[in-house]
């Protein structure tokens, strides 16, 4: 993992990475979002507003999946002391939130033509929210912590919350929730394969685009570390 | 070398801890987080007179019935136990029998449940109208 540590090897690599990231991520985001919104057909039940399920379903995974993702970069930094993991945490906490957003906007408005209303405070909302909350309190812990490389109230405070992932995941099993159980588990598949397949693209496609939004703000970021160094010791040879 | 150890036993020590902290507060938590009971959870324990609860289950198919322009009266069902209820308001769009239904309301004295608010839950299925057709009658819809 150190073979990483470099960020001149590590940058290397990431520019590399990045466009077979994000042009792919366009093409299949792009084409789950037709078949999803235009080309696949209607629910039994809810007609048309299943749709939304293809913006929500990636929205809700990469929440939580990114939530794993930060996770595991801070217990590398707190662990390992990895030069990169917190430069990565950083990187994923932001879409990380904004996709967990998009997933509690998406549902609630879902949740309108289909439940009868547009929130409710069961297990499986409620954690969601929770969820986005976490990010924020990372997100605000890392900027008040940007000028001491040493500080770990952040990274702590983001490993505390994995607890959170196993409450979203099985909320809807362990307490009666408004929100439906889990449609794909390992052994059944209650979604026909016309709507599974716009699923399942939009899924590959919007991680592929977060994959490289987390590489790219991982670049930005030590470019301007980078810089505010060098513009430090150029002031430093001149004074 | 020695110190990354310490560091990686603390953390997983740390997150056991964690973890058995979150599962005892989620068992002391139990019943109270969840958002609606089923009519045998009512049977079982019922709530006090004129309590406001939330009642769950399936909308029992040919229970609907109804009374008057926006009345409408159904039964609720677990498959084991059932209840009456009623309601008067305008239902949301997925309100179907033999779909899930929260209804928000009160017993009155004779054991009917009056709701004041009625939500539609619908199932983790999902398929086009052709192929729900072939498999099983579309329940028709009410309200």
């Amino acid at each position: 993992m150190h073979r990483f540590a470099n960020p001149a090897r590590f940058l290397r690599i990431a520019r590399a990475v990045t466009p077979w990231l994000v042009l792919p991520g366009l093409a299949i985001t792009a084409a789950a979002l037709y078949i999803g919104l235009f080309a696949s057909p209607p629910d039994y039940q809810q007609g048309d507003s299943v749709r939304i399920m293809y913006v929500h379903v990636p929205a809700a995974w990469l929440g939580s999946g990114g939530y794993l993702g930060l996770a595991i970069a801070s217990l590398t930094a707190l662990v390992w002391r990895h030069p990169l993991a917190n430069v990565a945490g950083r990187a994923i906490a932001l879409p990380g939130a904004l996709f967990t957003a998009i997933c509690l906007v998406s549902g609630s408005l879902w949740g309108k033509p289909t439940w009868g209303t547009y929130w409710v405070w069961d297990a499986r909302l409620t954690s969601m929210l929770v969820l986005l909350f976490l990010y924020l309190g990372y997100l605000a812990l890392s900027a008040a912590e940007s000028d001491r490389p040493e500080a770990r109230g952040a990274a702590i405070l983001s490993l505390v919350g994995t607890i959170n992932l196993p409450i979203i995941k099985y909320s809807v099993e362990w307490w009666n929730t408004l929100h439906q159980g889990p449609s794909i588990t390992v052994t059944k598949n209650a979604i026909a394969p016309e709507m599974l397949l716009p699923l399942l693209l939009s899924v590959a496609g919007f991680s592929l685009l977060f994959a490289g939004i987390v590489l790219m703000r991982m670049r930005t970021e030590l470019a301007t570390t980078r810089v505010a160094v060098r513009s430090r010791r150029l002031a430093e040879a001149h004074a | 070398m020695k110190a990354k150890h310490q560091r990686l036993t603390l953390a997983i020590g740390a997150l056991v801890a964690l973890g058995g902290a979150g599962a005892l507060g989620l068992s002391t938590l139990g019943d109270s987080a969840t958002y609606f009971y089923a009519p045998s959870d009512v049977a079982k324990k019922p709530p006090a007179k004129g309590e406001a609860i939330r009642l769950g289950g399936l909308v029992e198919m040919g229970s609907v019935a109804h009374a008057g322009a926006a009345t409408v009266a159904f039964v609720v069902t677990d498959n084991a136990k059932t209840v009456p209820v009623r309601y008067t308001g305008i239902v949301p769009d997925l309100f179907r029998e033999g779909q899930g239904v929260i209804a928000e309301g009160r017993f009155d004295e004779r054991g009917m449940f009056v709701a004041d608010t009625i939500l539609a839950k619908h199932d983790e299925k999902y398929m086009p109208p052709e192929v729900a057709g072939t498999l099983h009658k579309v329940p028709g819809t009410v309200g």
